[in-house]
């Protein structure tokens, strides 16, 4: 399994780059992360990213923005804005979680 | 019929006669002892053939062929009762069902399924184009409309679309592109019809092989793929898909899959998610809050696909589970592993089959099928299609009948092609 490394920080990934295990993350490697995409991690990150994480953690699947929405009360516009162009799958990456999928 | 208002000795309930919910009664039946009582519940007496939804708008099936009733599907020996759920108050261990009647519980087996909810999305459900230029196919009276719809379509801009995830069978829309640029092909007007496929997610095949082996598929039938497509609206004065970023896509015919959710009536009750599905232990099926309620199939919140499948292999640890902790007060120790498998049509008179679990994506190799012979994994073959359509008799024949397939149920690694 291939390891990324960053400032320091080791993480395997899948083929795609996300984690594999979701303990390997932490909010400071998040950071880090954001930069290579041009997000500056503000505490309206943060919260997006921590939900996502808890969220996870109860259901065992990364939450689909419908959910960010209805459970999460995120405002899907403003996902947009803080995540521009793909959030459900921005999100996934930054929390150290897998990227939605269907079954094939 | 026995009184049920009154319960003298154990009873276990069933909600829901669908695939789900009559695998499991019939099971349970055949294995309690007599002095249990064995109850299901359902709205009414329709049973679906669900995968048949597919090939009703294409005409590859007549409506009438998907439709049986519950009640022939069942063991004897089983109380049946038909009416509409209002809810469950587990903190009671009652049903109250809207014709009135209070059943009270041992056990209860929740397996109603999902529902789709165009109405949550705005403009859709709503919209005055509802079943007039946008449909869906995962209703018996959708599939219908949208046969209809589709025999007196003439050209223009068809979008199938996914609104988001989770959905009941998340490639049945893929599916349906597939066999709607056959159906176009044979009606000869394909050059007038322009296909396009628009997801929430990253791309038509989201697993990374099969995203290898199948990425092509869709320019070879010449489907666009809108990926990443969040759907805020629909704007149906414009008749375009409207995403939260502004981008639209225009249709003369849209073929969407709204939210789904669970049933109403487990809004109302206390054993449901803010999504109306009941968490259960991803292995055990046992209420994650209820030791006394399990739940399957589509209802559940497994973290894997709405499937049949899925249904079906794990009603065969859910059985022993529930029996043990019925019979014996044994703790579930029975583990589901999320094995499902599914044949995909691809069009063109083919199929492919997935076989997968919660920890193995979807391989290539060979399906190793009992007295059959193997058959091809993710990829296209004529044999796949023959399996699909054989489906609809080994599931009356076998699988409501309660007799078994010869499928194990857990997912088996022999003749996949595994790379590390």
């Amino acid at each position: 399994m291939p390891v990324n490394t960053i400032n320091g920080y080791n993480f395997e990934v899948d083929a795609e780059g996300f984690f594999e295990d979701r303990e390997q993350w932490s909010e400071e490697l998040a950071r880090e992360l954001a930069a290579l995409i041009d997000i500056e991690v503000t505490d309206e990150h943060l919260k997006v990213l921590r939900f996502a994480r808890d969220d996870q953690a109860q259901t065992g699947s990364t939450p689909t923005l419908n959910r960010m929405n209805k459970v999460g009360g995120f405002v899907v516009a403003d996902l947009f804005s803080l995540f521009p162009g793909k959030p459900a799958k921005k999100i996934a990456w930054l929390a150290g979680l897998k990227k939605p999928t269907s079954c094939v | 019929m026995d009184d049920l208002s009154v319960k003298t000795g154990k009873r276990v309930v069933v909600l829901g006669a669908g695939s789900a919910g009559t695998m499991m009664v019939n099971k349970l039946r055949s294995r309690l002892p007599e002095e249990w009582q064995v109850v299901a519940v359902d709205r009414d007496d329709a049973h679906m053939y669900q995968p048949g939804f597919l090939f009703i708008p294409v005409g590859m099936y007549k409506p009438a062929r998907v439709v049986r009733s519950r009640k022939k599907y069942l063991l004897p020996g089983i109380d049946y009762v038909e009416s509409p759920i209002e809810k469950v108050v587990a903190a009671e261990n009652k049903v109250y069902l809207e014709n009135g009647l209070v059943i009270e519980y041992d056990y209860l087996l929740v397996a109603t399924g999902t529902q789709i909810r165009p109405d949550l999305t705005e403009g859709m459900g709503s919209g005055a184009l509802w079943f007039k230029k946008v449909f869906e196919f995962y209703t018996y009276e959708g599939a219908v409309a949208l046969r209809q719809a589709l025999q007196d379509f003439e050209g223009g801009k068809v979008v199938v679309h996914v609104t988001d995830m989770p959905i009941k069978c998340p490639v049945a829309p893929l599916e349906l592109a597939f066999l709607l640029d056959d159906y176009f092909r044979k009606r000869r007007i394909r050059h007038k019809v322009d296909i396009t496929f628009a997801t929430p997610l990253d791309g038509a095949f989201t697993k990374p092989v099969a995203s290898h082996e199948l990425g092509s598929l869709l320019d070879d039938r010449a489907i666009r793929l809108r990926p990443d497509f969040a759907i805020e609206r629909i704007d149906n004065d414009a008749q375009e898909l409207v995403a939260y970023d502004g981008v639209r896509i225009p249709f003369d015919l849209c073929i969407t899959t709204p939210l789904n959710t669970g049933q109403d009536y487990v809004f109302a009750s206390d054993i449901g998610d803010e999504s109306g599905f009941v968490p259960v232990d991803k292995h055990t099926l046992q209420s994650t809050e209820l030791p006394n309620v399990f739940a399957v199939g589509d209802a559940t919140n497994l973290p894997t696909s709405k499937a049949g499948a899925v249904a079906h292999f794990s009603s065969e640890k859910l059985i022993e589970n529930m029996l043990g902790l019925m019979l014996e007060g044994k703790e579930p120790a029975e583990r589901f592993d999320g094995h499902a498998n599914c044949f995909v049509e691809s069009g063109r008179g083919q199929a492919l089959l997935l076989d997968f679990n919660y920890d193995t994506q979807p391989l290539t190799g060979t399906y190793p099928f009992r007295r059959i012979g193997p058959m091809k994994l993710l990829g296209r073959s004529r044999f796949n299609h023959m399996g699909k359509l054989a489906f609809e008799k080994m599931y009356w024949g076998l699988l409501m009948r309660n007799k078994t397939i010869p499928l194990p149920a857990d997912m088996q690694l022999a003749g996949k092609k595994w790379e590390d």
